[in-house]
């Protein structure tokens, strides 16, 4: 941020846009504006909110998932880093926000805000593994933590409450007025409005020089040193930032559910997230968020069937998309609109 | 005292061996192909569900069980190596973790759907049941056994790699894909062979897992760490690198298990994560 200051205190962004300018046609910095689609999309929960009276349980999972998907499309999609134990962070919010309400200390936001700092804690400390070594060595360090969390959490059954699941909390009215009711009225607006304001600091901070950054470490981390990026330390703060707000989603989703259980921690989580993740499209934000809810609502209709099944599909639909539909939904969408209207490149960021 | 250590650590290196001949096939997929295969584990359990059929279905001797778990998973694998896991070789790594992944469901509904969701029992010959007594030691008959088929398999397996003309375009395509073509050595058949060969060794060792790791539909994601830890922590591309991380892993996990059962699954994760931080390319780094 600060090197787009100069020494007079302004933003020195017009010398900045000067090269981009030329070859705007070639290559586009993110465009921080809010765009009508985008916009029309916010619409859509606050819609459903009216349409769907009777699913606002369902609705608010999808959104605290969403949040879910986002903290790893941050990490993933844009920092290129292949998480398998990103529910560690989820379960760690989770149990934390559990815990201090059985405790006592139900107020919700102070939970959010202290499930988020110890999930960036961990995260912090995971992210000095990570960036050791190459894709397999994440990936088995991710996924080690993230069984080991688990099995803590299944042999520290006087704490956790083990098999059985945390249960027990009480979560105290949001702003002291708002009682948690069973119809999922304040969870809704709770989780939406959550969800909103860490979706706009997120947009913020991938439209940034930062987030450009972390682009240029995915897309290819060993010329980024050479202009002058630190790419260890920005994949620790990518990853950090990723792990708190995994550490939100999963306070928000102990708060609203009242309970904890020992599969918010468990490698299935892991999947399912990466599963949604691509399925919506990876390093755009919007596909975490589309992906989430298309998944949840499959997820919610088909579940009459045996559960069996359903893994089945999901496999399939993992093969399909790896084959055949890179980018997942959004990124089929943005490939149809090109191809009905092939000069819409240029006013896509 | 001591006699309980060195059974302990009997019951570790036969689990070590078991982990290594299931794993061989995927240190060497990943060393040549560069592939994360995930889907590794489902390989072994089709050898297992294969032995439990004959032996239970038709009757067939234990023994002769085996051979034929290898040439099924073997096929399997061969078949699924030419439609599909060829395409991704290129691909991210990313991609190849979802693929894999997604095959891993695939397997473990299929699994569900054919066989039930319960552990399949298996019933050994009666020559296999029991305990010798070896220098006033008792060990355990069958695991003497797994040990030696291990030592076995693993001696033609180098003899194979290091002595034919096989094993040397193994070894040409391993290290140079480019130059290996080039002197006209057709490496998509070598890539394709090889993988079969691993995914045959897989379900070998899924048969003989049975009785040590039983065999229920989740079995490839409860055991996929294991392979691929043995894999990550040996090294990839080399027999001699997976064969001590799997006897490591395997004594430690045993003993483990065995002297602080209250903390389970624990000691094998934190070793894991020590090793890998000691060793982020694996104990025997392949010369590139």
């Amino acid at each position: 941020m600060s090197a787009r200051i100069d020494s007079a205190g302004k933003p020195a962004a017009q010398p900045d846009q000067l090269p981009t300018a030329a070859m705007s046609k070639a290559i586009r910095l993110p465009n921080d504006r809010w765009k009508l689609l985008e916009i029309a999309f916010w619409l859509l929960p606050v819609a459903s909110w009216f349409l769907f009276p009777n699913h606002l349980v369902l609705i608010s999972q999808i959104m605290i998932v969403g949040l879910f998907a986002l903290s790893l499309d941050l990490v993933l999609g844009y920092a290129g880093i292949v998480s398998l134990g990103h529910a560690a962070f989820f379960g760690l919010g989770a149990y934390t926000a559990g815990l201090l309400s059985v405790h006592g200390w139900g107020e919700p936001l102070s939970g959010l805000l202290l499930a988020a700092l110890v999930a960036g804690v961990a995260g912090l400390v995971v992210s000095f593994l990570v960036v050791r070594g190459q894709d397999l060595a994440r990936l088995m360090v991710t996924l080690g933590i993230g069984l080991m969390l688990f099995e803590a959490a299944n042999k520290a059954a006087f704490i956790t409450g083990g098999v059985d699941g945390l249960s027990g909390m009480a979560t105290a009215p949001l702003f002291g007025a708002f009682e948690f009711d069973l119809y999922g009225k304040t969870a809704f607006w709770y989780s939406l409005g959550v969800l909103f304001l860490l979706f706009v600091l997120l947009r913020r901070v991938v439209n940034s020089p930062f987030g450009l950054s972390l682009r240029g470490i995915r897309e290819g981390g060993r010329r980024m040193p050479a202009i002058g990026a630190n790419v260890d330390r920005r994949l620790k703060v990518a990853f950090t930032a990723g792990a708190a707000l995994a550490g939100v989603a999963g306070a928000m989703l102990a708060q609203t559910t009242q309970f904890v259980g020992l599969d918010s921690l468990g490698f299935p989580r892991s999947a399912e997230l990466l599963i949604m993740l691509v399925l919506g499209g990876t390093g755009r934000l919007y596909g975490a968020l589309v992906g989430a809810a298309v998944f949840m609502v499959a997820q919610d209709t088909i579940s009459g069937l045996d559960p069996a099944y359903w893994q089945f599909y999901i496999g399939l639909l993992l093969v399909l998309i790896v084959l055949f539909a890179r980018g997942g939904i959004l990124g089929g969408l943005e490939k149809l609109v090109h191809a009905v209207k092939p000069d819409a490149r240029k006013e896509e960021a | 005292m001591i006699g309980n250590m060195i059974g302990v650590l009997f019951d570790g290196i036969a689990y070590g061996s078991l982990l290594f001949l299931i794993s061989v096939g995927l240190s060497v997929t990943m060393g040549m192909m560069n592939f994360i295969n995930l889907a590794h584990g489902a390989f072994a359990m089709v050898g297992g569900y294969v032995c439990v059929t004959l032996l239970s279905k038709m009757g067939l001797p234990f023994l002769a069980t085996l051979p034929l778990a290898f040439i099924a998973a073997a096929l399997v694998g061969l078949v699924l190596e030419r439609t599909l896991y060829r395409r991704l070789y290129k691909a991210s790594h990313l991609d190849q973790v979802l693929f894999s992944i997604g095959l891993t469901f695939m397997a473990v509904a299929g699994a569900t759907w054919l066989f039930g969701p319960t552990q399949q029992p298996v019933n050994l010959p009666d020559w296999l049941r029991g305990q010798v007594h070896v220098l006033g030691l008792d060990l355990g008959t069958y695991r003497l056994f797994l040990i030696g088929v291990v030592v076995l398999v693993t001696t033609a397996l180098v003899l194979l790699i290091e002595r034919t003309r096989f094993g040397a375009q193994i070894r040409a395509s391993v290290d140079n894909q480019a130059a290996a073509a080039g002197l006209g050595i057709n490496v998509s058949r070598v890539f394709s062979l090889t993988f079969a060969l691993g995914s045959g060794l897989a379900g070998l060792g899924g048969g003989l897992g049975i009785d040590v790791l039983g065999l229920d539909p989740s079995f490839p994601v409860k055991y996929m760490v294991y392979f691929l830890l043995v894999v990550a922590v040996g090294g990839a591309g080399s027999i001699k690198g997976p064969l001590i991380a799997a006897l490591i892993l395997g004594v430690f996990d045993v003993a483990g298990k065995y002297y602080v059962p209250e903390v389970g699954a624990f000691v094998i994760y934190t070793l894991m994560v020590v090793l890998l931080i000691l060793f982020p390319f694996g104990l025997v780094r392949r010369k590139v």
